[in-house]
């Protein structure tokens, strides 16, 4: 038998609660904790001070060239000059009230859709709005001026790339997750190979392939434009990811749920859009904006290809001989965009989570 | 028929077929159409371009390369750059992950809130972004060769990369090398005894002072015994740049770099929800048994929490090996800057390059889910 030590009488603490008690137990509680606490001190009085100056107070706002850049810190007037091919790529400056446009319209759908109950309203609006959207961007019709893709650049061009990747890939998600779960050999092995295949390889190679290799697979005749090439690679790739993560949700709606509509005499696809698919999309809801932040972060990729996007256009600017040397200005602006589109979406989907969970209870 | 029609198994064997059959028309559709266009721009095929050669130089290379190599050359140097970098960059990002991941779930609330902070800036920027950053903004602001940064005179750090002494490889260097892998197995030896003792009589014995006397006496005899010769190769400034030594390029740190902080984040967060998962009863269970906070954490939480945050871990290393690809971007010489690059360029053959590019990551990846499920199953919670 063990025989224990008495451990040494503590003094009670002296207070519970308040700010002193607070800063005490999560700052100063042990030798190592204070340590801690200082080293994190210094950390933010090495990054945040700098930056600071560096940004805002050094900074330069006011002014067209750069000999208004004077003060040492920043010089956002390289931005300010810049936005517009920042925001629009190469798109003809009369014509950017177009763009303009589809962001406006962008919010009237999403203002919409909070008070239309109806999802195949909501469906059918989505679907108008995208076919608005390209109809308004790329021109061409109704007398309305043309503008070839190859003029389309920028943030523009990010999102879209984003969005239609999305719209499309999400589809073909659906079915090879139907796919994947079916009791069907061949359609499973089909869709299992694709879904293994395209997330065992990089974008890049993915984007090379529908680059390169696409142009072969069709006549002659057939021409692809290069953003549309883009496009259909974009959506092969995520595809996949949609269908791993919709399968997740797939495998999280129990078997009785199969079981009752088979009961009552539906049919596999009645089955599946009425009573299965509603609730798995409902579970992987979060996961498939996770993909949506890494599509949009993956967009950037197509400038390997030769395509403008947000990312593209700075270096570019960047390499302009007149603005030589802000390139730091220009990758510190993308990276607050980038940054502030993915943390809002990633919070979106904490929100999303948290709501469904009280739904499931 | 239309009886049939309605019996389930048939339906099912009949749509199958019917996606066969769409499926081989649109394979073939697209094989008569790529024939065509390969005979119609003439197009060489075959693999007899990888014994041509390249003709163009790559100034990182593990293994000894020149102009006059063949394309199947460049391909093994490709690989063998990816390797190197997804190695070292996952070595970098679980070192970094790992702490940023504890360091997340510290009591420190300042030190907790930074962690937190750190993973929500830079999981949220594109790494393409980040690798641009690193190589266009922070290295090329290094000063030039002459004024390069120096740490005592011996590792130097420039716009043309970062230099630092490398030892001559001679009797005495491999000797320290053998000894250091005898005192790492020693060790391991040592724990698994004093584990067994305790386990066997419940007496501890505190394996960690012995295990460094081996890591630091070892090499000394090692290095006495093999004759005390030990060279070093140093960095030199000779005419307008570093000679001697070893040197990291700047593509190379900003990718390291880049992969390391980004993947990081992902790692940490990993670490961070596998230790979560663990449940709290067991954390009261272990101090009521009377474990010290550090007893707690290695017997009961630790290996609890490593079954749940290894999955993802592994699945990270994935996406880390993939997305070296970026590399293309900055030049570094990696299979998809050299091969799917710079040999495709000259010879053009779209569809054998790519085809082979992707290969080597799809084995990758299979090795890796391989090693993935061999955990899943040998980490699996023995059940009835």
């Amino acid at each position: 038998m063990a025989i224990y030590e008495k451990k040494q009488e503590r003094k009670a603490p002296s207070s519970t609660k308040g700010a002193t008690h607070w800063v005490r137990e999560n700052l100063f509680s042990s030798p190592l904790n204070v340590a801690l606490t200082f080293l994190g001190v210094m950390i933010l009085f090495w990054v945040i001070p700098p930056f600071i100056k560096w940004a805002y107070i050094n900074a330069n706002f006011a002014g067209t060239t750069r000999e208004d850049c004077v003060s040492g810190g920043a010089c956002w007037v390289f931005i300010r000059m810049k936005i517009d091919m920042f925001m629009y790529g190469f798109y003809p400056s009369e014509l950017r009230w177009r763009v303009n446009t589809i962001y406006g319209l962008f919010f009237v759908l999403a203002a919409s859709f909070k008070y239309l109950k109806s999802p195949s309203i909501k469906l059918v609006l989505a679907h108008l709005y995208f076919i608005v959207g390209f109809f308004l961007v790329h021109g061409g019709f109704f007398g309305m001026e043309a503008v070839p893709t190859d003029k389309w650049g920028g943030l523009m061009l990010t999102i879209m790339v984003a969005a239609v990747g999305i719209a499309a890939a999400f589809p073909l998600g659906v079915i090879l997750a139907l796919g994947r779960a079916s009791h069907l050999p061949i359609i499973k092995s089909i869709s299992v190979t694709y879904i293994e295949f395209i997330r065992g390889v990089p974008l890049i190679t993915i984007l090379f392939m529908s680059s390169i290799i696409l142009p072969l697979f069709f006549p002659e005749g057939m021409s692809f434009d290069k953003l549309l090439r883009a496009l259909i690679g974009i959506a092969m790739f995520e595809s996949a990811y949609i269908a791993e993560n919709i399968r997740g949700g797939l495998q999280s709606i129990p078997k009785g749920q199969y079981e009752a509509a088979d009961a009552i005499g539906l049919s596999y696809w009645q089955k599946m859009f009425l009573v299965i698919l509603p609730q798995a999309l409902k579970v992987a809801i979060p996961n498939l904006v996770g993909v949506s932040i890494a599509l949009f972060q993956d967009t950037t990729l197509v400038l390997i290809i030769g395509l403008f996007d947000l990312l593209a256009m700075v270096r570019l600017s960047a390499a302009d001989s007149y603005w030589l040397g802000y390139e730091t200005e220009g990758y510190v602006f993308v990276t607050f965009i980038f940054w502030f589109f993915c943390y809002s979406m990633s919070n979106f989907s904490q929100k999303l989570e948290k709501r469904f969970n009280t739904n499931l209870r | 028929m239309l009886a049939l029609l309605r019996n389930q198994k048939i339906r099912g064997i009949l749509f199958q077929l019917l996606t066969v059959i769409g499926l081989v028309a649109f394979l073939w559709y697209i094989g008569t159409n790529t024939v065509a266009n390969i005979e119609q721009r003439g197009i060489q095929t075959g693999f007899g371009f990888l014994n041509g050669t390249s003709g163009f130089g790559i100034d990182q290379s593990p293994i000894s390369y020149t102009e006059e190599d063949t394309h199947g050359r460049v391909f093994i140097v490709g690989l063998l750059n990816t390797l190197i970098i997804a190695f070292v960059g996952i070595i970098c990002a679980t070192i970094v992950g790992l702490i940023i991941g504890i360091l997340r779930l510290s009591k420190n609330w300042l030190i907790a809130k930074l962690a937190k902070a750190y993973i929500d800036f830079f999981r949220n920027i594109p790494l393409l972004l980040q690798i641009l950053f690193w190589y266009n903004v922070v290295l090329r602001a290094m000063p030039s060769p002459k004024q390069s940064y120096s740490f005592f005179e011996i590792i130097f750090i420039n716009n043309r990369g970062l230099y630092f002494p490398l030892p001559d490889y001679n009797t005495t260097f491999f000797a320290i090398l053998a000894s250091l892998l005898c005192a790492l197995f020693g060790a391991i030896a040592l724990n698994s005894w004093a584990n067994k003792r305790k386990e066997t009589t419940g007496d501890d014995f505190l394996v960690l002072p012995y295990a460094l006397g081996m890591f630091i006496l070892f090499p000394i005899v090692a290095y006495f015994v093999s004759g005390a010769h030990l060279d070093f190769s140093f960095p030199e400034l000779r005419g307008f740049n570093f000679k001697g030594g070893k040197t990291l390029s700047p593509e190379f740190l900003a990718l390291t770099f880049a992969l390391t902080i980004y993947t990081a984040t992902f790692i940490a967060e990993a670490v961070r929800s596998g230790i979560e998962a663990v449940s709290h009863g067991q954390k009261e269970a272990a101090a009521s048994m009377g474990f010290s906070p550090y007893q707690s954490l290695k017997l009961v939480v630790l290996p609890q929490a490593i079954r749940i945050a290894i999955p993802p871990i592994i699945n990270q290393y994935l996406n880390l090996i993939k997305n070296s690809s970026l590399a293309t971007a900055v030049g570094y010489p990696e299979i998809v800057t050299v091969f799917a690059g710079t040999s495709l360029n000259q010879v053009g053959q779209a569809i054998e390059i790519i085809s082979m590019t992707m290969l080597v990551y799809l084995i990758i990846s299979l090795v890796v889910s391989a090693i993935l499920n061999w955990f899943n199953h040998k980490m699996k919670i023995q059940e009835r």
